[in-house]
């Protein structure tokens, strides 16, 4: 089964860490992917600018609206995410707890809606 | 009997064996524990109706699996069109070969209950709706009967098991008994599922209310088959103890006039010996495994108290360190009451409401009533009867069973006596 885990951080205390520690996050998330895709669970991943990059689009009536800045003005934002495939959720899950992001932050760890379930 | 009854009894009692038997099995590979139990529900009522015309079969249980797996694919094949259908009947035949290569060893269908119980406790499921969830699955009980064990509408626990079996499918959640690591802290929420199952049913004051007597029964039913599936596993079997000894004093707990017993009051002649001795015989082994843990500290507790049916006399000293170390572990307020109360049979009623005062700070307690009857009991112990008086006062306007209630009062009247 493919499943999202998707990476909520503290983004404010991201942005304000030292280059030290940077790099330290880094060479972890560069460890967690490798050994992700050594095992063959790895669909693909992706790290995410800060939310301040974000702008939403929403179209009501017929008219566009372009708003900058992220869906939820919240401390905790979405940092990136992983997608993987493997045999099950507790096998997911237990992927989701060696993600350096786990000990920082939290991880939503949630199934693909597969085209082929669509009844 | 008339053949009718009497199938009608057999297909109840292999409904009653079998039941969690089947669903485990039939879901165990496509995860949909709700098309399991339809299916299993056509096939018992199939059985209603061929049984008494051509017989009981030879193997009821492969009879009930056939009839089942077949109603599956029947109901795979309407989904022909999409591709999940394809990959059902394929899980389907999969698990038919792996039915095959076992029966020639084995008639019996491979017991997968340990890993249906596993995934209705899993920790993606929500912990309120996991031991309702086990007594569906593997009992096979109706949502209006654990509705109303539990305290919920029936309308909120059928949605709420309609939730939870549609997560273990979407999600994914196994059907598995856990690696080594994790067994531990698994086997305690499907452990902690069991004896909320159990205490919904013991907690019925009178014990008149069949369905909760059922609940305690089946508790200890499936407290038993957990026991006997994971037979290395300490905490299993302290739980089982500490059920068969709460049962085994169920009737004590009543005079002939229906009036509330307290524990120390109970006539040791009243206990059940046989539930006692096996209680006893299975904490001896669980300890001999060297893991203590809550059950088995719980049941120890029982233990003690039981203790005087030969002895005479209730080891308290014991109590006291039991709950010590249960509180060490559980940091639950309500240990620290009968830790108290232990401490004031130990050290005296002034000590004893020392511990007591000692915990007072914690705001759950204002309306626990058996924290304010320790309360009233020590403070008429020392002698302070306006304030013992108070308490029982606080106790009775929070407690629900109308014996007790008449328990506490008759203690109140005391006071001024």
């Amino acid at each position: 089964m493919k499943y999202l885990m998707m990476i909520y951080n503290n983004e404010p205390a991201m942005l304000g860490a030292s280059k030290e520690q940077t790099a330290e996050t880094l060479a972890a998330y560069a460890a967690y992917t490798e050994a992700l895709q050594k095992s063959g669970a790895l669909v693909g991943s992706n790290r995410l600018r800060p939310s301040t990059n974000a702008t939403t689009v929403r179209v009501t009536n017929g008219k566009t609206q372009v708003l900058d800045g992220p869906y939820a003005e919240t401390k905790e934002q979405l940092g990136g995410y992983l997608l993987i495939d493997v045999p099950d959720l507790d096998a997911a899950l237990s992927w989701a707890a060696r993600c350096p992001g786990a000990s920082r932050g939290t991880i939503e760890v949630r199934p693909i809606w597969e085209m082929t379930d669509y009844r | 009997m008339a053949p009718r009854d009497a199938t009608h009894a057999t297909a109840e009692h292999i409904a009653r064996r079998s039941y969690g038997k089947l669903v485990a099995f039939l879901a165990a590979r496509t995860r949909d524990v709700a098309a399991a139990e339809d299916a299993l529900a056509d096939a018992f009522a199939a059985a209603l109706t061929d049984w008494p015309a051509s017989g009981l079969p030879d193997n009821p249980e492969a009879w009930l699996m056939t009839v089942a797996r077949r109603r599956l694919i029947d109901t795979a094949r309407r989904r022909q069109t999409s591709t999940e259908a394809a990959s059902h009947l394929k899980l389907m035949a999969q698990e038919l070969e792996d039915l095959e290569t076992t029966r020639d060893a084995d008639t019996d269908i491979p017991d997968q209950r340990l890993a249906l119980m596993f995934a209705c406790a899993h920790p993606a499921i929500d912990a309120s709706v996991r031991a309702p969830l086990i007594l569906q699955t593997v009992l096979g009980f109706d949502a209006a009967t654990i509705a109303s064990a539990f305290l919920v509408s029936p309308a909120t626990m059928a949605q709420r098991l309609v939730r939870a079996k549609t997560k273990i499918r979407e999600a994914g959640i196994p059907f598995r008994v856990p690696e080594r690591a994790d067994l531990a802290e698994r086997l305690d929420a499907v452990l902690a599922a069991i004896y909320a199952s159990f205490a919904e049913g013991w907690s019925d004051p009178s014990g008149t209310e069949t369905r909760r007597r059922n609940l305690a029964e089946e508790g200890i039913w499936l407290g038993r088959l957990v026991a006997s599936l994971l037979p290395a596993q300490p905490e299993a079997l302290g739980l089982l103890a500490l059920m068969l000894h709460a049962e085994a004093r169920r009737g004590a707990r009543r005079d002939a006039h229906g009036e509330y017993v307290p524990l120390a009051e109970q006539d040791p002649a009243a206990w059940d010996d046989d539930l006692i001795d096996e209680a006893e015989a299975l904490l001896l082994r669980a300890s001999r495994m060297g893991a203590i843990g809550r059950y088995q500290l719980e049941a120890a507790v029982q233990s003690a108290h039981v203790a005087r049916r030969k002895t005479g006399a209730t080891a308290w000293a014991a109590i006291e360190k039991l709950y010590a170390a249960l509180h060490a572990i559980t940091q639950s307020p309500v240990v620290a009451i009968n830790r108290a109360i232990a401490t004031a049979e130990t050290r005296g009623p002034a000590a004893g409401l020392a511990a007591l005062d000692a915990i007072a700070i914690d705001a759950r307690l204002a309306e626990y009533q058996p924290y304010w009857a320790a309360r009233a009991g020590l403070l008429a112990r020392v002698g302070d009867a306006a304030e013992a008086d108070l308490a029982y006062q606080r106790a009775i306007g929070l407690e629900a069973d109308p014996a007790v209630r008449r328990f506490l009062e008759r203690r109140r009247a005391a006071l001024r006596s």
